[in-house]
């Protein structure tokens, strides 16, 4: 089996599983309750959180635990907007559908959504967010990484053109494809708030993190026992918390790992061009992009048939196209860059335990899958030129 | 007083039976077999078929199960959660009395006004049908206050009394009705991951027939997710008891044989005549005399009478088509009350779309389809051979 397919979800290292299922065992304690038990679940609860904050190079008492990166988004949309006094958002149109629909979401209670689009490349400019930008602005919400085409988003630059226009919107950045794939500073990035999500580095499911500047407001979704600074109810899920934090520190300590993606990604998509004529990077090359995403468009072809003959040939990946159509849920990020409908687009996700042996024999198996689709949808062209 | 002892029961009622004369008989059985069938994994639960009634016993707090299972039970034209008594007028009006102030504690709407039905299958019972209804109508207006209102009443209670027992129940369910399951014959239904054919399944078992299902997955084109998906409505249909095994055919490489046999615009019709003779071939491995299909008349393209014909020209068996006049809107309304609507509304795709033209022929002729089908090396036979042998089985039950 060749996974590449680790955009959608990673699989948990094997330190990850060790403490999550040690954490499960032992530390059964509620960290609310006032024994030891308790107290040790508590301890435990925070050197996980020290260690999601070193992932960020951010403050602990920032991070507010989730339950993965589309609550941490929720959380920091809706949250914003419950307690801000503007009824305007800036979003951009590529964001991930956390931040979309909790944007949508808005505006049935009085919200104006601006949808800021990306250019052909793939990336929102600076310029763009800043024109969309109202008096009454109350968040800006652009992603660090695209998850369908892996463009890197200006986002420090888009901060800079905010607070050099004076706007005090609250600048809200979903890094979920960015923790562990690129070096993360939240004061280099000048955001107000972080997304991220442990099962995109091999970290477990079901555990993701809100880092929140100090003094920004937001205001809870639900209430109940006022855990995480009051901004997240509920009983902490330790043992996913714990393994989490492992998660964050195994790749903070493996930074070099990103160059390895990124060269086996170059080749990756070498090896995929130079095999199938007509194969093209989906955004232009020299685009900013995170290093473990490739993304391939292949002229007039269905993209679920070839995704199956490349699993038949025991790769996994995914694919998408701007036609609903074509696939199942049409991508709005392939439609708002001006992907022809006619044809497939390829998302091959790498990461650290991908090897060269691996990335060659997938460039060779797509080779053959290509080739086996095309030959059948060839029947289907051949009908459309007689009728 | 202390209340007499009282057992939990559900009574059902079937309908057209009574018109089946000399076979009433089998079809008795095979609707009191169907009924144990749905209720096998209810624990307590006990079918009894005293005097040409299904009733099943079953403890207190699992009569809700129980019904849930039979108002699914083909044949069955309404069940009644009833309290079962000594066949006592005291005894029947302290049930009923229980009955009514429970049925105002769910609903306290139904508290407006009353009625009681009686029916005595024993003429030796001391009162009348009426007189019965009378003397226990007293007994609830005494107790509950309510106004008696012989029609349109807001509640009702029913009474029947065997030699043995008293019945007494508030509510009535509708079941399915239609035949028992197996009456009419063994069936093979031709189930895709769409909206029709798990309707055209349901519809045919409604009428009597026991079905197995054969599903055309053309691997590696379609991915695990929508034979998963068509597993999940088979599954549906067999909580309906409309449906036992799942055969899964490979077809893909059959597929390609055929489109490259033929002209494009005729591709569609020379795979669902080699689905007809592949599952002619599991009909008589299943000894199913008829085939079922979702198809209909007009609702895509290629659904032409001349097409259907050369298609229907390729089966031996008997083919059935429940939806053969239904409206799309009709077809979902059923879809979503049998519970596969859900489930086809997934977006995996089957039988490859790549593999149909944009532009199939509306009307096919024999001899074209037959030449094409020359064409084949091996032969349609030895193709359909090869693909009913490799086909895979799964159980639902």
């Amino acid at each position: 089996m060749i996974y590449l397919d680790n955009a959608a979800s990673a699989p948990p290292a094997p330190e990850v599983l060790t403490a999550m299922t040690a954490a499960a065992g032992s530390l059964f304690g509620n960290p609310s309750s006032a024994h030891g038990l308790g107290a040790a679940a508590t301890r435990a609860l925070e050197e996980a959180r020290a260690q999601v904050a070193a992932l960020l190079r951010a403050s602990p008492q920032d991070i507010v635990f989730t339950s993965g990166g589309t609550e941490a988004d929720a959380l920091a949309v809706l949250g914003v907007a419950g307690a801000a006094r503007g009824r305007h958002l800036v979003v951009s149109a590529i964001e991930h559908p956390a931040v979309l629909r909790s944007a949508e979401l808005l505006t049935a209670r009085g919200f104006r959504v601006t949808l800021v689009a990306p250019g052909r490349d793939g990336v929102i400019t600076p310029t763009a967010v800043a024109a969309a930008v109202e008096s009454d602005t109350a968040l800006v919400a652009v992603m660090l990484v695209n998850n369908e085409l892996g463009t890197v988003q200006p986002v420090a630059a888009i901060g800079r053109a905010l607070a050099a226009s004076g706007a005090g919107p609250h600048l809200h950045v979903d890094a979920v494809q960015a923790a562990g794939f690129l070096p993360l500073s939240v004061q280099a990035l000048g955001a107000d708030s972080i997304a991220i999500s442990g099962h995109k580095f091999h970290g477990p499911k079901g555990a993701g993190a809100l880092w929140i500047r100090k003094g920004a407001k937001l205001a809870p979704l639900w209430d109940g026992g006022r855990q995480e600074r009051g901004l997240r109810s509920g009983t902490e899920n330790v043992p996913a918390c714990v393994a989490l934090g492992r998660a964050a520190a195994l790749v903070l300590a493996a930074q070099a790992d990103i160059d390895h993606m990124a060269t086996l990604r170059d080749r990756l998509e070498a090896r995929i061009f130079a095999a199938l004529p007509g194969s093209a990077p989906t955004v232009a090359p020299g685009t900013p992009r995170a290093p473990h995403i490739a993304s391939i468009t292949i002229p007039d072809l269905p993209g679920e048939p070839v995704l199956h003959a490349l699993e038949a040939r025991g790769v996994f990946a995914s694919a998408g196209s701007a036609c609903a159509s074509r696939t199942r849920g049409p991508s709005h990020v392939l439609a708002a860059i001006g992907v022809p409908d006619s044809a497939a687009v390829l998302r091959l996700s790498l990461s650290r335990f991908t090897t060269p042996a691996e990335v060659d024999a997938a460039a060779s198996a797509l080779g053959e899958a290509v080739a086996e689709v095309a030959e059948v949808a060839a029947g289907g062209r051949r009908a459309k030129g007689r009728t | 007083m202390s209340a007499p002892p009282v057992s939990h029961a559900v009574l059902c009622r079937f309908g057209e039976l009574f018109l089946k004369g000399g076979n009433r008989g089998i079809f008795e059985q095979t609707l009191a077999k169907n009924i144990r069938r749905a209720v096998a994994d209810v624990p307590g639960a006990r079918v009894e078929t005293p005097h040409g009634r299904v009733i099943v016993h079953a403890p207190a707090d699992r009569i809700e199960d129980a019904c849930a299972r039979l108002e699914r039970v083909f044949g069955l034209v309404s069940i009644s959660s009833v309290v079962e008594t000594a066949a006592d007028v005291e005894a029947i009006e302290a049930a009923a009395v229980t009955a009514a102030l429970a049925a105002i504690e769910r609903d306290p709407a139904r508290g407006a006004s009353f009625r009681v039905q009686a029916r005595r299958s024993d003429k030796r019972f001391p009162l009348s049908s009426l007189d019965l209804a009378a003397r226990v109508g007293a007994k609830v207006a005494a107790a509950t206050g309510m106004p008696v209102k012989l029609v349109g009443a807001a509640l009702t209670i029913g009474i029947e009394v065997s030699s043995t027992s008293g019945f007494v129940f508030a509510d009535t369910r509708a079941a399915p009705g239609g035949l028992p399951a197996g009456t009419s014959g063994h069936g093979l239904l031709l189930l895709s991951g769409g909206i029709d054919s798990p309707v055209a399944g349901w519809l045919s078992a409604k009428r009597g027939l026991s079905l197995d299902g054969l599903y055309f997955h053309s691997p590696p084109f379609v991915g695990e997710k929508s034979k998963d998906k068509v597993v999940s409505l088979a599954r549906v249909l067999a909580s309906w008891q409309a449906l036992r095994t799942l055969y899964v055919a490979p077809f893909t490489d059959v597929q390609k044989r055929l489109r490259d046999a033929g002209p494009a615009e005729l591709a569609v019709v020379l795979y669902r005549r080699m689905m007809m003779r592949i599952a002619d071939r599991i009909a008589d491995r299943t000894r199913a005399m008829s085939l079922v299909t979702g198809e209909n008349l007009g609702q895509v393209a290629s659904q032409t009478v001349p097409n259907l014909t050369t298609i229907e020209n390729a089966a031996r068996h008997l083919v059935l088509r429940p939806l053969v006049t239904y409206d799309k809107m009709e077809t979902t309304a059923l879809a979503r009350r049998i519970g596969t609507y859900d489930i086809s509304a997934l977006p995996y795709e089957d039988c490859c779309s790549l593999f149909v033209p944009p532009h199939p022929a509306t009307a096919a002729r024999v001899q074209d389809a037959e030449r094409a089908e020359a064409r084949l090396e091996a032969g349609v036979d030895a193709e359909a051979d090869a693909v009913a042998d490799a086909t895979e089985k799964i159980d639902l039950t």
